[in-house]
């Protein structure tokens, strides 16, 4: 598996992050740089090895359904670059 | 659907095709706080007024879950004889939206913590099995408002990280009747259990459907749409109806079904195209770093399930047993637990046909009228228990009853104090009864002559003015012995 502009491309629109077409070149290189040391890694037979999603050891630990009260409505909205009646506002997004 | 068979087929130019319909219902569950966060989850509170740091997904901030919320699935997977994972994994769905703060959900795919179960259906033509594919947590989104302003979007972060179970269905369905019963089924198993209160106006039930056809006799599925976040049952049917007719004639005229998301218009009346395909939602599904993944023992399964409540099904059969009910009065009666409860009040101490007859015959009317749901219900269970105990042992008649009962939902007081004091106790006194009886043959003379020359069906006229002559007060059955004696 390999990784061109394109796909560089593609993951930067879905991520709503601007690459420049000399970012995208290094970007291209690192990335299939990466995936040729998991093509490495896949040369290992795992047969038989549960796969695991975390590398830590610990499990999940959990609260109790307790309402903690702290209305931090001001603070959040302090960082929207605009608000109206206790909203965010954003420009129009309509499906 | 009247018939006792299935017949939901669409016609077309080219013969008959059959639609083929799964669904992922997302239930919110009944919770406090969030499914990782500790704000509150209250419905219609002001604007971004429940929202931590962590549902704003400030930089830093750690989930941790909430144990009722895993608890609640557990409840809702065993509820639908699913299988229960002791091991789940929590993933990433990455998508950029202006509700989505995280800028992904946290959700579950490969590993959900409930897999496969199943859901009964009581149609016209027979049981059905709906089989259940998986049940996962995740988060909810915030809300977003398109109308506030021409040129923004207003977005209220409360929903965002309230907790949502989505069950999702195998492609079972066959009909919008189907959708709707399913619907009402998970609505009233998750009502029992207390995991979810099925609110459909305040969107803790709303849907994703997934519609498909296919000709008649065929195996293979057609290509499907999903229409997104339906939230009634009306309009899940008008969706599928629109839906699958466009599918039926875009084929029938040779086109191909593309496989996208749609909405459904509600004011049109019909669905459409929400995302072009090269925007197509690529999820890129990954697992949370932040969470390792949730394990529990065999015993926490063992003890969530020794406190499960009776389920709709169980409780159905019960009653068809214990109580001599058919199918359709039980299925009417389980349809709520707040009616079961109350009719199952009434029939351990009073009249079962009785107790039936009046809690979804003229209880039902009442509060139909009223619009009140039974937890609303004017006349308390052992108020209406002592109606028909009044009826049972010969104090009034049926009629004075349903006026008794017409007073009982103003004030829902004692009947027997209503019967006493409006003086409605039935004339079983035989010797009162003959009097009046007299009096009425004694007006009717010529109506006499008539039934003894062979005019049969004026005996109930008879039986008519004598009770009304009483007021309403005389015994039906006893006045009906009476005047057959005497017209002999």
């Amino acid at each position: 598996m390999s990784i061109n502009k394109d796909t560089i491309k593609k993951i930067s629109k879905l991520a709503r992050i601007t690459v420049t077409n000399d970012e995208t070149d290094r970007l291209e290189k690192d990335l299939n740089s990466i995936l040729k040391f998991v093509e490495q890694l896949k040369e290992l037979n795992t047969d038989n090895v549960e796969p695991i999603s975390s590398v830590s050891d610990q499990d999940l630990t959990m609260n109790k359904d307790e309402v903690k009260k702290i209305n931090a409505k001001d603070d959040i909205l302090k960082n929207a670059p605009e608000k109206n009646s206790n909203y965010y506002v954003v420009p129009k997004v309509i499906e | 659907m009247s018939d006792k068979e299935f017949n939901y087929y669409i016609s077309g130019d080219t013969g008959k095709w059959e639609v083929v319909i799964g669904l992922e219902v997302h239930a919110q569950v009944s919770s406090n706080a969030k499914l990782f966060s500790s704000s509150a989850t209250q419905f219609g509170a002001d604007p971004n007024s429940q929202v931590s740091l962590i549902d704003a997904a400030m930089p830093g901030m750690l989930p941790v879950i909430n144990k009722f919320c895993v608890e609640q699935a557990v409840r809702t997977g065993l509820g639908l004889k699913a299988k229960i994972n002791l091991t789940s994994v929590f993933d990433r769905k990455n998508y950029f939206y202006a509700d989505l703060p995280q800028g992904y959900q946290i959700s579950q795919y490969k590993y959900p913590i409930v897999g496969e179960g199943e859901v009964v259906l009581d149609m016209p033509y027979g049981t059905k099995k709906i089989g259940i594919e998986r049940l996962h947590l995740e988060q909810d989104a915030g809300k977003s408002l398109h109308d506030q302003d021409p040129t923004k979007t207003f977005i209220d972060l409360n929903r965002s990280g309230v907790a949502l179970m989505e069950i999702v269905s195998k492609p079972d369905l066959r009909s919008p009747e189907e959708v709707a019963e399913y619907i009402k089924k998970l609505r009233s198993i998750m009502r029992y259990l207390g995991t979810c209160d099925g609110n459909m106006e305040e969107g803790s039930l709303r849907a994703d459907v997934n519609v498909s056809v296919r000709k008649v006799g065929s195996k293979d599925f057609g290509t499907r749409c999903e229409i997104k976040n339906v939230n009634s049952i009306k309009f899940m049917q008008q969706a599928i109806q629109y839906e699958a007719k466009r599918q039926v004639e875009l084929l029938e005229e040779g086109k191909k079904i593309d496989q996208e998301t749609r909405l459904f218009d509600t004011k049109k009346n019909e669905t459409r195209q929400m995302r072009s395909k090269e925007d197509a939602h690529d999820y890129r599904y990954f697992p949370d770093p932040d969470l390792p993944p949730l394990k529990f023992s065999q015993s926490f399964v063992d003890i969530i399930k020794q406190k499960l409540p009776e389920l709709p099904d169980d409780k159905k059969e019960r009653l068809m047993n214990n109580y001599k009910l058919s199918s359709y009065e039980a299925g009417v009666l389980i349809s709520d637990k707040d009616t079961s409860d109350y009719f199952e009040d009434i029939a351990k101490t009073s009249d079962v046909k009785l107790a039936i007859n009046w809690v979804i015959g003229d209880l039902f009317a009442a509060l139909n009228k009223l619009g009140k749901s039974i937890k609303e219900t004017p006349i308390s269970s052992k108020n209406l228990a002592k109606l028909i105990d009044l009826i049972k042992n010969n104090t009034i008649s049926g009629r004075i009853a349903k006026e008794v009962f017409e007073l009982m939902l103003k004030d829902n007081r004692d009947p027997k104090v209503i019967v006493e004091e409006k003086g409605l106790v039935q004339e079983s006194n035989v010797g009162e009864l003959e009097k009046i009886i007299e009096k009425v043959l004694k007006d009717n003379a010529d109506k006499v002559a008539e039934y003894k020359s062979g005019k049969d069906k004026l005996f109930g006229f008879f039986v008519g003015s004598v009770i009304k002559e009483s007021k309403g007060k005389a015994n039906p059955a006893l006045v009906n012995d009476l005047l057959k004696k005497k017209l002999s």
